[in-house]
C-alpha cells in the first residue's frame, strides 16, 4: 500500500502508521494487550516499506535490538505494555547514559507506569523523554516527534499511552508537526561499519576525555577514560532539554479557583469535567502535561503562585500527584482524585474513568477550598 | 638476500597500541588478536561490527581498530541482531564472556541461535568470573573452587556445567559450531581456523555461528600465572573438548 495521508485508525496502528512515515525501519515487539495491535500493523507493514520487524522471544531481547538497529543509525521503535516495560528497565537506563535515540512505546494498563516511565525505571538518574498524547491523531504527531527530538538530543523518547489510545479509532492525518521538522545533527556516532573514516566505539561505560579528574588539560593531546563523564553529560543533558522541549496544555487558569490536571486519555475525560463544573458555576481550569518528563512543573508554580488549588486525576494509586506536589513546594493544596480503575481484564478501563465521576470529585474539592 | 632477515610476525593493523589492563597469563588477548587478524585477512576492517558484552575483554573495545557496540551484560546476541537485520551486508559479531553469553545471557543467545541470525557469536570460555575477581559461572567445572564456591563446585549445591555448542548444535538455524583453545601456539592457530570457518559461513549467509574459545584465568584460578596452561590441560579441557561439532556442507 502506499502511505496513507489521512485514514481511519486505531490509536496503536495510527502509531504506527506515522512511526513508519517518520522514518522507522527496524520494529521490534512481544505480543501484549494493549500494545500487540503496534506489533500486527508493523509486521504487515515494515516489509512494504523495506523495513524489519521481529517478534521476539522477550522484551528484554527486544530492547536490546532497538539498541542495536539504532546504533547502526536506523530509526527503530518498539512497543511494550506494563510488565513488559518493567523488562526492559536496565537497558533503557543505559540508554540515555549511552545515548541511544530509540523510540519506546509504553500502552500501559491504567496509569500505574508512571514512577516507571518517569523516573527511569531502571537503576542511575536517568530519564527519557516521555511523551503523553491524548488522541490518536496527537499520537500521529508524537510518533515524528518522538524521533526528532530522539536524534535532536541522542536522547532515547519514550510514548506512554493507555488500552484506549491504542484501541480507539479516530479519523487522523499524516505528517510531521511544525516542531518535528528540521535539520538534525549528523549521525556521527553510528556504528556501520569504518567505511572511509575510523572506528567508532558507542558505548555507555565511560568516554576518552582530555583533561585530568581535576579539570587540568593533559599534556600532548593524551586522553584518559573517565567512567563517569556520560553520567555528567546526560545530567546536563537532561537540564538543556528542561529547559526548551516543556510542553503543557492548558484553559480556564485566568479565573480558576480550582485547577484539574490529569494527562492522556483520562484527561480527555477530566477537561470535560471541568467543562461540566463551569456549567454548573464553579469557576475551574485545566492542566495537561503533554511533556512528563521534562515535567512542566513552571505552569503549576503559577498556579500555585495565585494560592489556587490543585486537583489530579490519573488511574493509579497516585503518581503524578508526587510531581505536582513537588513543583509547588507546599504554596497551595494539592488533592488527589484519581485512583486505580479496572475492568475485570486488568486493562484500565474502569468505571471512575467517567467525566461525571470526576465532576462529583471536582465539587467535593471546589467545596472544600475556601476551608483548606 | 641470504643475510637479510625476514619479518614472519607483526601485530595485526587492527590490534590498537595503546596499554591493557587485563592480567599477566590471561588467555583473552590471544582470542582477540587472532579473531583480528581473520578480519583484516578477509578485509573486513571496513564492514565489522563487534557488539560487546561485560566482562575483562570490554577493554578491548577500544582496541579494536572495527566499529564496536558495548552491549548490556548477557544481551550482545540480541543487540547484534538489531544491527545485522538493519545492515545485512556487514560482518557482526559478538564477543562475549561464559558469564555474559551461558550464565546472564543464555536466553538471548539459544534464541538469536535458533532463529538462524546470520551473525558470529563469540565466547570466551574462561570458567569463571575474572573480571569480579573469580566467581563460579554456569560453565565453572565440577570441583573448581572459586570466591562463591569455596570447597570446589558441587553439582549437588551449584549444578552442573553447561556446554553450550553442543546444546545449540541441533538447533536448525544453526550452521557453523567449534570450541577452540588458546594455551599452546597450536590452539591459537587452530582457534584462528575455527573462527575463521565461522566468519566464513555468515559471509556466505549459511546461518548462524558460534565459537567458544577456552581462555586461561590463571587470577581467576587462583594459581600462579605460568600454571595457567596446567591447569587448562588437567581441568578444562577434560570437560569441555575442542574441534568443530557442525560445519555446513557448503563451506
Amino acid at each position: 500500500m502506499t502511505n496513507p495521508t489521512r485514514a481511519f485508525l486505531e490509536g496503536g496502528h495510527a502509531l504506527a502508521e506515522a512511526a513508519i512515515q517518520a522514518g522507522c525501519r527496524f520494529y521490534c515487539g512481544y505480543p501484549m494487550t494493549p500494545s500487540t495491535e503496534v506489533l500486527e500493523y508493523m509486521a504487515r507493514r515494515m516489509p512494504e516499506v523495506g523495513g524489519v520487524c521481529v517478534n521476539v522471544e522477550a522484551e528484554l531481547e527486544g530492547i536490546n535490538m532497538v539498541w542495536g538497529a539504532t546504533g547502526a543509525g536506523v530509526r527503530s521503535m518498539i512497543a511494550s505494555t506494563t510488565n513488559g516495560m518493567a523488562l526492559m528497565q536496565e537497558s533503557l537506563s543505559e540508554m540515555v547514559v549511552g545515548r541511544i535515540p530509540a523510540v519506546i512505546v509504553n500502552m500501559g494498563r491504567g496509569q500505574g507506569d508512571y514512577f516507571m516511565c518517569t523516573r527511569g525505571g531502571g537503576h542511575g538518574s536517568n530519564r527519557c523523554i516521555v511523551l503523553a498524547p491524548w488522541t490518536a491523531q496527537e499520537a500521529v504527531g508524537t510518533a515524528y516527534r518522538a524521533f526528532y527530538l530522539a536524534e535532536k538530543w541522542r536522547h532515547p523518547v519514550m510514548i506512554f499511552g493507555d488500552f484506549i489510545l491504542s484501541h480507539t479509532s479516530e479519523t487522523v492525518t499524516f505528517g510531521a508537526p511544525a516542531d518535528a521538522t528540521g535539520p538534525l545533527p549528523e549521525k556521527d556516532w553510528a556504528t556501520d561499519g569504518a567505511r572511509g573514516r575510523a572506528p567508532r566505539l558507542l558505548t555507555s561505560l565511560g568516554m576518552k576525555i582530555p583533561e585530568a579528574p581535576d579539570g587540568t588539560p593533559l599534556p600532548d593531546g593524551q586522553t584518559r577514560t573517565d567512567v563517569t563523564a556520560p553520567m555528567r553529560m546526560a545530567v546536563r543533558r537532561h537540564e538543556a532539554i528542561a529547559a526548551e522541549e516543556v510542553r503543557v496544555e492548558s484553559e480556564g487558569l485566568d479565573d480558576a479557583e480550582l485547577v484539574v490536571t490529569a494527562f492522556g486519555v483520562p484527561a480527555r475525560f477530566a477537561r470535560y469535567a471541568a467543562k461540566l463544573a463551569r456549567e454548573d458555576g464553579m469557576k475551574i481550569g485545566f492542566v495537561r502535561p503533554y511533556t512528563l518528563v521534562p515535567f512542566p512543573e513552571g505552569r503549576f508554580r503559577e498556579v500555585a503562585a495565585r494560592g489556587v488549588p490543585i486537583a489530579v486525576f490519573e488511574n493509579n494509586a497516585g503518581q503524578m500527584v508526587q510531581d505536582v506536589r513537588l513543583a509547588v513546594e507546599g504554596r497551595t493544596p494539592v488533592h488527589f482524585i484519581g485512583g486505580i480503575s479496572m475492568d475485570s481484564s486488568g486493562f484500565g478501563v474502569g468505571p471512575e474513568i467517567d467525566a461525571l465521576h470526576i465532576l462529583q470529585r471536582l465539587r467535593e474539592v471546589y467545596a472544600a477550598r475556601s476551608a483548606a | 638476500m641470504a643475510n637479510e632477515l625476514q619479518k614472519v610476525f607483526t601485530r595485526s593493523p587492527l590490534l590498537g597500541t595503546d596499554t591493557h589492563s587485563l592480567c599477566p597469563g590471561c588467555g583473552e588477548p590471544t582470542a582477540i588478536r587472532v579473531l583480528m587478524e581473520n578480519v583484516e585477512e578477509m578485509e573486513e576492517r571496513e564492514n565489522a561490527i563487534c557488539v560487546l558484552g561485560i566482562g575483562c575483554y570490554t577493554a578491548f573495545a577500544s582496541l579494536m581498530e572495527v566499529d564496536c557496540q558495548q552491549a548490556m551484560h548477557g544481551r550482545a546476541p540480541a543487540q547484534a541482531t538489531g544491527v545485522k537485520r538493519v545492515l545485512p551486508d556487514r560482518l557482526v559479531f559478538t564477543l562475549q564472556g561464559d558469564g555474559d553469553m551461558v550464565t546472564e545471557g543464555i536466553q538471548e543467545i539459544i534464541h538469536a541461535a535458533a532463529r538462524g541470525e546470520k551473525i558470529t557469536a563469540i565466547c570466551l570460555n574462561n570458567a569463571t568470573f575474572g573480571e569480579t575477581g573469580g566467581h563460579m559461572t554456569a560453565t565453572s567445572v565440577v570441583g573448581q573452587k572459586s570466591k562463591s564456591t569455596l570447597d570446589g563446585r558441587d553439582p549437588d549445591v551449584h549444578g552442573h556445567p553447561i556446554r553450550l555448542p553442543e546444546m545449540l548444535r541441533d538447533l536448525d538455524g544453526v550452521a557453523y559450531v567449534a570450541r577452540g583453545t588458546v594455551h599452546t601456539p597450536v590452539g591459537a592457530k587452530k582457534t584462528k581456523k575455527l573462527l575463521r570457518a565461522a566468519l566464513e559461513t555468515q559471509r556466505r549467509g549459511l546461518g548462524f555461528s558460534l565459537v567458544e574459545i577456552l581462555t586461561m584465568c590463571p587470577t581467576g584460578w587462583f594459581v600462579p600465572t605460568a600454571d595457567g596452561p596446567r591447569f587448562q590441560e588437567e581441568n578444562i579441557l577434560p570437560v569441555f573438548g575442542v574441534g568443530e561439532l557442525k560445519r555446513p556442507a557448503e563451506l
